[in-house]
């Protein structure tokens, strides 16, 4: 022994330490793979010796290769082997590999939980820091859940640093395992009044991030923060507090009101910059979430911007740009008080630092106004000219279109300005934001009418310089404006001034090397185009005119019918028919325009981008229901092509354009105004006037703008923006001037006249109107569209998890789970809780045996409950008594058996998981004053075709009931069976009468056809009810649901059995998957159990397979996986349409969980 | 929270890597590359904040770095985290290390990478701030100096 220890040592010497394997790896620079390879290899051999020192130093230089990109996963087992040495040295060294490589995927981790179990409880604090730090890099649910008391009793530790560690790694632990929290809160708080700073503040930090998460189940903790944040003297702490009340004081105005004094005491006497920083940052939110109703709260917010503008102004890069990160936030809020330090901010955009030129931007955003929005743009303007790198650039023009486009153009007085400056951000080369400048054009051109004449002047000129860009920039984006030029000039064309130039412009041989979209765009455009040249042509008469503007067309568009994209082709070359077919019509003199522009007829209206997610469903509409049953593919193969053909044929001569007469159109107008209205999948729109164009062809409903005349409308060339700085400053000035002199008259009037208004120079907002009364048209939205956005919050968010209210009085079910072996959860084999360390044992067992008690406590209070339910069926007719004998024998039992199986799971699972509240099997199936009227329905496996409804009637009223009779509209799947002798139409009588208040059960066999469809039957209660007053007769309608999961019966199956079932391979398979659900699995399963029917054969971890078995003997398996937040099921069946249907109302059931 | 801590010299190679959230080896050494290159474009006298974007985490996420001679040490945090707080962490970090290996200098950091995890584990652990007195760091770090060595003695 002793030499085989000497030998280990002489063998260590030869081996490479860490620094060895450094140096080595700078002198084989060249060849550095393969010596890592080597080194590799001989760290495998160092790895099976039994020395414990060589295996550590292995490790260790594993550990620097992994930060070398190298992974170490594969020798997962010799690091557990190192974690486990009884040394520190070794030890820090297992644990260090383990949390640089562990992780929730690593299969060897949940060797460890009994190692890391006995290094937290190591007489040596600086094994169990080890084991501590460790295990906050690689906790996976399984370990927290199993550690999470061990943990918690090390808050409580003699030393200091194991108690910060300790509290530390709790947070951790919540995340992966939520049921902890609870249980594990009330010691976590007791640690922020800890005696030691550091532990305290270990405390602060985790509850700040668990309050960040949820910050509503925090508040309670505000006094105990306040009073440490006016006691605490440690920065790091303070800031984490601070921050915290940041979190709080949106839900909790009152705490605002208390925060702002101490806040701004601190603002004014610290030093230290990053506190000053925060508290700023904390008194902004406070400001926010209190609305304007604080009288001094002016005062704070000059405070605010008063040090924020410091920071600024430092030299300090880092406070420049923290300055403008919280200036952004008061800017959302108080937007006058950030607009006064424009000059400063405008001032950073030409900071060296690209972070702070963004920042600054950032801010712009918020403090345009009418006013500036020009002079800010212009600044920007020459930003993007001088702007070196692409990103910043299209950075800046992203800013631009974002600030001039917020709030539904709000800022912007001139319409004419805008599109201009659009126009010059098309001169940009290389940007990727073409289709962002292209929408906003569409935008603008499309919703403010009173522009579109200037656009198309605008566009026409783009179009016609489209040379330019297509040579040039056609690999970066920017031709992308083209498409939204060629369309604004079609769609307007009416307001061309020479639409024949920019046909020409549109049919040029350059345009066929654009993207394919684009030119489909053309082609399409251009017929618009063309139409409205006839249009205009044959007005003027000019017939020769209109021929040359076809045959123009009949040129050129066989350029397009070559090309390679489809939809151009396909385009091109219908329109070339179109265009053949009308010159032939010009050659015998017959009017086209009309027909030919009726083409496009109509106003194309922007449509909110949700719109048609907001259509609502109407009612009865069951949108997954078959319209038809699907066809089996034979069938369909054979008759749908002839079908189809057969219809072309006979359609084919209608296609001629038809000298469709007015009549005939509306006619077909009418019709299909019709059409839409009954059709529910029309958007329609009869709130908003702009639809209606179909029955009022002119334009009386427009609202026609007025364009201020002082702006010229034609500006030669391609605009310059600046121009319209310059006229609108005149504008406005004028309008100044046209003011004051009537303010002027009012003050000769009003003698008194000492009024403060106007001492300042400067105009607010609201003075300046804007050039073009816009009428911005909105967008729109389906009739009865859903007001509310469910703002989707990411359903795979951890902390989600966390949200758990932390007031409430701790359940005994919420005891953390205490040492033991973890049960594999099979019905088969049940393991034994052994207590693994001697030393707990004591404790863990007495819990035990409390747990154990209430399970007892829990079995019993069931029993009294099944006690209670089948107390009336003593009571029963006796005609139907005898009827079945049989079917009742099997009622009897089920419903004790359909209770067990839903207990059955939480049984055998861990106990420790709080349970489902009670839940009854009977469902609520009718009620009115007199009666209430509850089901269950239960299948039994001796009769295969039938099934027990039995139906609870509680009387509600103070009369008697008597003389119940139940009729039940029979279908041709499901009928009732009913005493002989009686016949389809008869009621069934109730076997009782039923005194106030009282409520007893009467059962009823249906038999069923097929069971794999769930199916309603309609059915009505009649009774007389009699008080004092005498007696009335009364009906209640009902519907009983048959579902497929009530044809079901929990049958429990073996795993050996299941898996042959599954093997055997002739079930038919299918699945789903629902999100967003946050029960735990334990419950999720006892669900699946109570509702459906089901048992669970066998489940590990959060994956559980299920069996149940249909009344006809149908095998019906599950596989149920949870995930984060999702749970999928994926179902086998002997019968696929059972099976679907299952499904469907398990995913309907797992929706509501 | 803290999301990772990297430090590496001025041509990119790294001295210490510590995330605090799974990421595979090649993935990491992809964001170390992209984190420097994304910090050596930076001069020295600008901010030391960077919006990290696509790296890690997200929108949520910042990049706060500091530069010292040869080194680079980045700590990728949370909106929780107060910037110029996580600065000062840097600071009381190198200081550490400056004082445990006396006169710290890049070759530290090369040849004894698991010292220094050591050192940063009593700082952060598990992506959370543990300690910021620089005292107590170095008296822990000392501590386990000594347990290491009484143990190397009994091992002779």
């Amino acid at each position: 022994m002793a030499l085989k220890m000497v030998k280990g040592s002489i063998d260590r010497m030869f081996d490479k330490n860490l620094q060895d394997l450094v140096r080595g790896i700078r002198n084989h620079k060249e060849d550095e793979a393969k010596y890592i390879s080597q080194c590799i290899d001989e760290i495998k051999q160092e790895l099976k010796q039994d020395n414990i020192a060589v295996k550590a130093n292995a490790v260790c230089k594993l550990t620097y290769l992994q930060m070398l990109g190298y992974d170490i996963s594969w020798a997962a087992f010799n690091i557990i082997e190192v974690m486990s040495a009884s040394k520190f040295t070794f030890k820090r060294i297992g644990y260090l590999a383990a949390s640089q490589s562990f992780h929730e995927g690593t299969d060897v981790i949940m060797l460890t939980t009994n190692q890391i179990r006995k290094d937290l409880s190591s007489p040596s604090q600086y094994d169990t820091g080890v084991a501590l730090t460790g295990l906050s890099c690689f906790v996976t649910p399984d370990l927290a859940r199993d550690l999470a008391n061990d943990i918690m009793t090390l808050m409580s530790h003699t030393k200091p640093y194991i108690r910060k560690k300790a509290v530390l790694i709790m947070y951790k632990v919540f995340l992966k395992y939520p049921e902890s929290l609870r249980p594990a809160f009330p010691r976590l708080k007791e640690k922020l009044e800890d005696p030691d700073p550091g532990v305290q503040s270990a405390a602060v930090n985790v509850i700040c991030e668990l309050a960040r998460r949820n910050p509503k189940n925090y508040l309670s903790l505000a006094p105990l923060f306040f009073k440490l944040m006016t006691s605490s003297t440690n920065n790091w702490v303070l800031i984490k507090i601070i921050k915290l009340f940041g979190a709080l004081t949106p839900l909790e105005p009152r705490l605002g009101k208390k925060l702002i004094e101490p806040l701004t005491n601190l603002i004014h006497s610290t030093s230290a910059m990053s506190l000053l920083y925060e508290c700023v940052n904390t008194v902004i939110a406070v400001l926010i979430s209190l609305s304007s109703g604080m009288p001094n709260h002016s005062a704070s917010i000059q405070l605010c911007v008063q040090k924020l503008r410091i920071l600024i102004e430092d030299s300090d890069q880092n406070l420049k740009y923290l300055g403008l990160l919280a200036m952004s936030k008061i800017l959302k809020t108080h937007p006058k008080s950030v607009q006064s330090h424009k000059d400063l901010i405008l001032q950073c955009l030409d900071d060296k630092d690209e972070s702070i030129r963004l920042r600054a931007l950032d801010l712009l955003y918020g403090m345009v106004s009418k006013k500036n929005l020009m002079e800010i743009v212009k600044k920007l303007m020459t930003h993007v000219d001088k702007a070196e790198g692409t990103t910043y650039r299209d950075e800046l023009l992203t800013k631009i279109i974002d600030i001039c486009s917020q709030s539904n153009y709000q800022y912007i007085t001139n319409f004419e300005w805008y599109i201009s400056i659009l126009v010059e951000l098309t001169r940009l080369e290389g940007t990727r934001h073409g289709h962002l400048i292209a929408a906003q054009m569409l935008d603008v051109a499309i919703r403010v009418k009173a522009i579109r004449k200037f656009a198309v002047s605008q566009m026409s000129a783009l179009l016609d310089s489209a040379h330019l860009l297509a040579s040039s920039t056609q690999r970066n984006g920017i031709c992308e404006v083209l498409y939204a030029a060629a369309w604004i000039c079609g769609e307007f064309s009416e307001h061309l001034q020479e639409p024949h130039h920019t046909l020409e412009a549109m049919l040029r041989p350059r345009v066929t090397t654009l993207p394919g979209h684009i030119q489909a765009v053309y082609v399409q455009n251009v017929v618009k185009l063309y139409a409205s040249i006839l249009q205009q042509k044959e007005q003027a008469g000019e017939a020769e005119g209109a021929q040359a503007v076809t045959q123009l067309m009949v040129d050129r568009l066989p350029q397009f019918v070559q090309s390679a994209d489809l939809e151009v082709q396909e385009r091109a070359s219908c329109i070339l028919q179109l265009v053949k077919h009308i010159q032939k019509l010009q050659a015998k003199d017959v009017p086209v325009a009309e027909e030919v522009s009726a083409l496009f007829a109509g106003e194309l209206n922007p449509v909110a981008p949700k719109a048609q997610k907001k259509v609502p469903v109407p009612e009865g509409l069951d949108l997954d229901a078959w319209i038809n049953e699907p066809l089996s593919d034979s069938e369909s193969e054979d008759e749908r092509p002839r079908a189809v053909f057969h219809e072309e044929e006979q359609r084919r001569p209608k296609h001629r354009p038809s000298e469709a007469d007015e009549e005939e159109l509306a006619r077909r107008r009418e019709a299909r105004k019709q059409e839409q209205a009954n059709n529910p999948f029309y958007i329609k729109s009869s709130p908003s006037p702009q639809k209606r164009y179909q029955d009022t062809p002119g334009v009386e409903h427009i609202p026609v703008v007025q364009i201020d005349l002082s702006v010229p409308l034609k500006v030669p060339g391609l605009p310059m923006s600046d121009q319209y700085v310059k006229l609108e400053e005149e504008r406005r000035h004028r309008q100044k001037l046209e003011k004051d002199k009537r303010r002027k008259k009012r003050k000769e009037k009003e003698k008194k006249g000492k009024r403060r208004h106007s001492s300042l120079p400067t105009e607010s907002d609201e003075d300046i109107a804007p050039a073009q009364q816009v009428d911005i048209v909105t967008e729109e939205m389906p009739e009865n569209a859903l007001p509310s956005d469910e703002d989707d919050k990411d359903p795979n968010d951890p902390y989600r998890a966390l949200d758990i209210d932390l007031d409430k009085p701790l359940a005994d079910s919420e005891k953390l789970p205490i040492q033991k072996h973890r049960n594999t959860e099979t019905s088969k084999s049940p393991e034994k809780d052994v207590p693994m360390v001697e030393k707990k044992s004591k404790k863990p067992k007495k819990k035990e045996k409390k747990h154990k008690q209430k399970e007892r406590d829990k079995e019993k209070k069931k029993e009294k409950e099944k006690k209670k339910s089948p107390k009336p069926k003593k009571k029963q007719h006796r005609k139907e008594k005898e009827e079945r004998t049989k079917g009742k024998k099997k009622s009897k039992k089920q419903p004790p058996g359909s209770e067990e199986a839903a207990g059955e799971p939480v049984q055998n699972g861990a106990p420790e998981e709080e349970q489902l509240p009670p839940e009854s099997s009977y469902s609520l199936l009718a009620e009115n004053s007199y009666v209430k009227m509850t089901c269950d329905i239960r299948g039994s496996l001796q009769e295969d075709s039938q099934v027990t409804v039995a139906i609870v009637l509680e009387n509600r009223s103070s009369s008697i009931l008597k003389g119940m009779e139940l009729s039940v509209l029979d279908s041709l799947n499901a009928r009732m069976a009913r005493p002989q002798g009686s016949s389809v139409h008869d009621g069934v009588p109730v076997p009782f009468q039923l005194p106030p208040g009282v409520s007893n059960e009467a059962q009823y066999v249906f038999t069923i056809q097929s069971i794999v469809m769930a199916q309603k039957l309609k059915g009505t209660l009649s009774f007389i009810a009699k008080n004092d007053e005498g007696a009335t007769h009364e009906k209640l309608d009902f519907r009983l649901h048959f579902s497929c999961s009530s044809y079901l019966i929990t049958t429990p199956c073996y795993s050996d059995a299941f898996a042959k079932l599954l093997e055997s391979g002739d079930l038919s398979m299918s699945s789903i998957k629902v999100d967003g659900i946050r029960m735990s699995f334990q419950n999720l399963l006892a669900k699946i159990c109570f509702h459906h029917h089901f048992s669970v054969v066998e489940r590990v971890d959060s994956c559980a397979s299920m069996y149940s078995r249909s009344i006809q003997g149908h095998h019906v398996c599950l596989l149920v996986k949870k995930g984060e937040n999702s749970v999928s099921v994926d179902g086998k069946c002997s019968d696929s349409t059972l099976l679907s249907n299952l499904l469907e109302e398990m995913k309907a059931t797992l929706a509501k969980c | 929270m803290i999301q990772a801590i990297l430090v590496f010299n001025n041509h990119g190679k790294p001295r210490l890597v510590r995330f605090y959230q799974r990421f595979p080896e090649e993935i990491q050494q992809q964001i170390v590359r992209e984190t420097f290159h994304l910090v050596l474009k930076r001069d020295d006298n600008i901010c030391n904040f960077l919006e990290g974007g696509s790296l890690i985490g997200g929108s949520d996420y910042k990049l706060i770095y500091r530069h010292y001679a040869t080194l680079y040490f980045v700590f990728c945090v949370d909106s929780s985290e107060s910037e110029l707080g996580i600065l000062d962490l840097i600071q009381v970090f190198v200081e550490t290390l400056d004082k445990c290996f006396e006169n710290v200098c890049e070759l530290d950091l090369i040849f004894h990478m698991d010292k220094v995890h050591y050192i940063l584990q009593e700082v952060v652990m598990g992506g959370m701030v543990l300690e910021t007195n620089m005292n107590e760091i170095v008296a822990q770090i000392e501590a386990q100096n000594r347990l290491e060595k009484s143990e190397g003695q009994v091992l002779g």
